[in-house]
């Protein structure tokens, strides 16, 4: 596989543009690191996003943070992991320094408010436009249907946290293709 | 001492928040009016401006707290203790990752892992869309928020267009049609 090779100011630039855009909560900005990482920079190829983002799921901090930090990690080690986080932080503590300064006159702007008003229905096409994606490239199977719907009903219904749930499919996944290669079952 | 307690909170809150996002309100809230650093109140407010401003709330709400209580040099402090469990973290699994990615077991569980992550990004997307309309008042303002989502998830999802496109005209949407 030939990665390109990114500069740490790539990689810093990369996601400070995509922690400007991330929005209500990490997920939100799946297409959008899809898009830069995959297509625009191909530092990474399309399916392991997906491992890179069960990953960022299942160890402490934020989806933004943690991937921003494996994607950096795996092109330039260390210097890259630190390029890539302080390029997903930095728009998110200069905003808040600057607000923090006027806070009550922003919360009661009421032009702020309508705009994100929109941004926060965009946030919704977002996230189902990044199911859809990683569904019709992922579900290709009965298995893989019948596993991401188990998790689409545990996770909505908030029946176990999330980690359980990643951890569960990766159990059922080893139990059900070790299975099935052995001959044992189809 | 401040510098040192608001260091060691927001380690604990990053290293306590699997699965990111809103499951670890509780944890800072419960950390910061256990400290006396904010009402719970304010923290309600804080939690207000992490929706509205771009960035992971864990780093927004360290921000925040960090510079009410320490200025400048606390909302970095703080910022810095809430992602540096994610760095410890991510290098340890990052390592193990590569080692054994090629191993038939791992491969077995990613297996397993990807439809999952699918299904939780589906899950992700009912929760936010059920968060929204109830937030939204009025018909009027459902409907748009439903037109809105429809249009973005076409753009995104089918079109590709470029999300940072397509969130700014969105915000502008938003200013035109919601009251």
């Amino acid at each position: 596989m030939q990665q390109k090779r990114a500069s740490l100011w790539n990689l810093f630039s990369v996601f400070f543009r995509i922690g400007a855009f991330t929005f209500g909560g990490g997920l939100a900005m799946l297409p959008l690191i899809e898009r830069e990482v995959v297509e625009v920079q191909g530092w990474v190829e399309q399916e392991e996003i997906l491992d890179i983002v069960a990953l960022s799921q299942s160890v402490p901090g934020a989806i933004a943070v943690n991937s921003a930090i494996f994607i950096g990690l795996r092109l330039r080690g260390l210097a890259g992991a630190l390029a890539a986080l302080l390029g997903v932080m930095t728009p998110s503590v200069v905003i808040i320094l600057i607000i923090a300064h006027f806070f009550t006159q922003f919360q009661s702007n009421p032009y702020v408010m309508r705009a994100f008003s929109g941004v926060k229905a965009a946030v919704i096409g977002l996230v189902a436009a990044a199911a859809w994606r990683v569904g019709r490239q992922v579900v290709t199977s009965p298995y893989a249907l019948a596993a991401s719907l188990v998790a689409l009903v545990l996770s909505v219904f908030d029946l176990l946290p999330i980690v359980w749930i990643i951890i569960l499919g990766g159990i059922s996944g080893i139990i059900y293709f070790s299975r099935r290669e052995g001959g044992v079952a189809k | 001492m401040i510098f040192w307690q608001l260091f060691a909170s927001f380690f604990k809150i990053g290293l306590f928040t699997i699965g990111g996002g809103y499951a670890m309100l509780a944890l800072i809230q419960q950390e910061i009016v256990r400290l006396g650093w904010m009402t719970p109140q304010e923290f309600v407010d804080v939690v207000g401006i992490a929706e509205v401003t771009p960035g992971p709330i864990a780093i927004n709400s360290a921000t925040f707290v960090g510079f009410r209580t320490g200025g400048i040099p606390g909302a970095l402090l703080a910022s810095f203790a809430v992602v540096l469990p994610s760095l410890l973290c991510v290098s340890v699994v990052s390592r193990m990752w590569n080692r054994y990615k090629e191993a038939r077991l791992v491969q077995f569980m990613f297996a397993g892992i990807r439809p999952v992550a699918a299904g939780l990004v589906a899950a992700a997307a009912v929760l936010i869309a059920l968060a929204t309309f109830r937030y939204v008042q009025g018909f009027p303002g459902k409907l748009w928020t439903g037109l809105i989502a429809a249009g973005c998830f076409y753009g995104v999802g089918v079109k590709k267009w470029n999300p940072i496109k397509v969130l700014m005209i969105a915000a502008v949407l938003g200013l035109l049609l919601f009251r």
